[in-house]
């Protein structure tokens, strides 16, 4: 240890003693190793990556210029991809709501109904929306209905965990003031629980339609409905000058979406 | 009547914050609960409407034994006890008209209560209290538009709203500043006069608990060790309410069982 009088006139400070910066040093050097050593084992043909401009600066000649003979179609896919979006979302919206009653601490019944809650919520986030559509292709056939079903167990899960934590964090003394008045359960969350998520309710359920709107156009790679089979269709054929135009009017529906959203929180919150 | 017979409150395993206490309520007096914090005058309230559970002894009020009461029966009982809380405790993204609605929530139904169809009677009776504490111009306003007093005549509204038997105030006046904080005491004595109803009030403001109350009560770590006339409440009794602290009568307890 040093006395004060001791430090008094030191010109010398560094932020780390040499043990540390050594410490630091070793960890940075493992990093390094570890990714030296992952790209070395990914087999990545280096060719490839060298001859990708030119492979990109093609593919961009051969999509020009769009070709917009059949805009019509794909807005009217992009319409349906919307609707399943939204739909998904809303059944979604619905069907959480119970997800995270159970699933917060202080409003479940029992343990049993906390884990069972719980396992719900896990079971929805650790599925990808387009496994979940494979799923349920195999299930109701291809189409828009397996679209929507996929997307809706995906946002059950992110519904259900984001307001399940809303009801966790909310202020207990309004709770505890309408026990004291003889209130029912019920009654209690319909007027001290509900009133206090109710933001954080519409916050999710805006974020979550927005982040739909953009997995629903993939859904169409799995043949589950949506622009993404006229991509897929398009990328098939090799007819870029129409993949182009799909591509275009994705980036002009997922900023819609965007604007749609923004508007809705600021009128909403 | 409320009649407190040799209740025990102690949590988890540890020493009682209650110690085989006796308190007896009649009337239509308003008595004010005066002691050092962690005495357990929080928590005696709570015992009566059963917020917090007693761990032995019996509350009765009005010929109910509260402490064994569950479900059903625990509501149709809490509907009658009318509380009032330090923080005020409303909900405060409903408007101040649902705030003093849901005293009534014990009584209407579920599907009145959620549609906010409230009986004729509830309705009139919430304006001529809200007129009678002077926030019946607020009934369409957002409770956290409210100052500090504003909300408290909320909370106390609430409670009156109950019809209860009974007002408990766990520190009504703390969060409020002194002027609004007499204003609030000197409602609740006046309130407990006109609706004849006895009211039992936790204070730290002993001048206020002297100036609006007709009965104090002396709490030190579990146990009532004065209880009488304001105007007998001298300097002496004061020491021995005040003096000391939890931790030094808990060691105190220890020697005297050792």
């Amino acid at each position: 240890m040093t006395s004060i009088s001791e430090q008094f006139g030191r010109e010398d400070w560094s932020r780390f003693s040499s043990r540390q910066k050594w410490q630091r040093f070793a960890i940075f050097a493992v990093c390094a190793l570890a990714i030296a050593w992952s790209i070395t084992s990914i087999e990545v043909v280096w060719a490839w990556v060298w001859d990708s401009p030119g492979q990109m600066g093609d593919l961009f000649e051969r999509m020009y210029p769009p070709d917009t003979t059949n805009l019509a179609t794909i807005l009217r896919v992009l319409w349906e991809t919307v609707n399943i979006a939204t739909f998904a979302t809303a059944f979604a919206v619905l069907m959480s709501l119970p997800v995270a009653y159970l699933a917060a601490q202080n409003t479940t019944p029992n343990r049993a109904t906390l884990w069972l809650g719980r396992l719900i919520l896990v079971t929805s986030r650790s599925v990808n929306t387009i496994i979940w559509a494979l799923l349920f292709v195999a299930i109701f056939g291809p189409g828009v209905v397996a679209g929507i079903v996929a997307i809706m167990f995906r946002s059950i899960g992110f519904i259900g965990k984001l307001l399940g934590e809303a009801i966790e964090e909310i202020d207990r003394r309004p709770v505890e003031a309408l026990e004291a008045t003889g209130a029912s359960r019920f009654k209690v969350i319909v007027y001290a629980i509900v009133p206090q998520v109710m933001p954080t309710f519409w916050a999710v359920a805006i974020l979550r339609w927005d982040i739909n709107l953009r997995e629903s156009t993939v859904l169409g790679l799995v043949g589950a409905g949506g622009i993404g089979i006229i991509l897929q269709g398009a990328i098939d054929t090799f007819n870029w000058p129409e993949a182009a135009t799909v591509l275009l009017a994705i980036l002009v529906l997922v900023i819609l979406g965007e604007i749609v959203s923004a508007f809705l929180r600021r009128r909403i919150l | 009547m409320l009649k407190i017979t040799d209740l025990v409150k102690r949590y988890g395993g540890g020493d009682p914050v209650l110690k085989n206490l006796d308190l007896t309520i009649e009337g239509e007096s308003v008595v004010s609960i005066i002691g050092s914090s962690g005495a357990g005058k929080s928590t005696l309230l709570r015992c009566i409407n059963r917020l917090v559970e007693p761990s032995s002894g019996s509350i009765e009020l009005n010929g109910t034994e509260l402490t064994r009461l569950r479900g059903r029966s625990l509501r149709a009982a809490r509907r009658k006890i009318g509380m009032v809380f330090q923080g005020f405790n409303l909900v405060d993204r409903l408007t101040v008209m649902e705030n003093v609605q849901s005293g009534r929530l014990g009584y209407i139904s579920t599907w009145a209560a959620v549609m906010r169809r409230y009986p004729k009677e509830d309705i009139r009776r919430a304006y001529e209290l809200m007129e009678r504490v002077g926030i019946a111009h607020y009934a369409n306003t957002r409770a956290d538009q409210l100052s500090g007093g504003e909300r408290q005549r909320v909370g106390v509204v609430r409670a009156l709203m109950q019809n209860p038997e009974i007002l408990l105030a766990d520190e009504p006046t703390a969060s409020l500043d002194p002027k609004t904080s007499e204003q609030i005491m000197g409602l609740l004595r006046d309130l407990a006069g006109e609706l004849k109803l006895p009211v039992l009030i936790n204070i730290h403001n002993v001048t206020e608990a002297k100036e609006y109350t007709d009965r104090i009560v002396g709490m030190r770590y579990g146990r009532i060790i004065f209880d009488d006339r304001p105007a007998s409440l001298d300097k002496e009794a004061m020491d021995r309410i005040y003096s000391g602290s939890p931790h030094a009568d808990r060691s105190e307890d220890l020697r005297q069982a050792s």
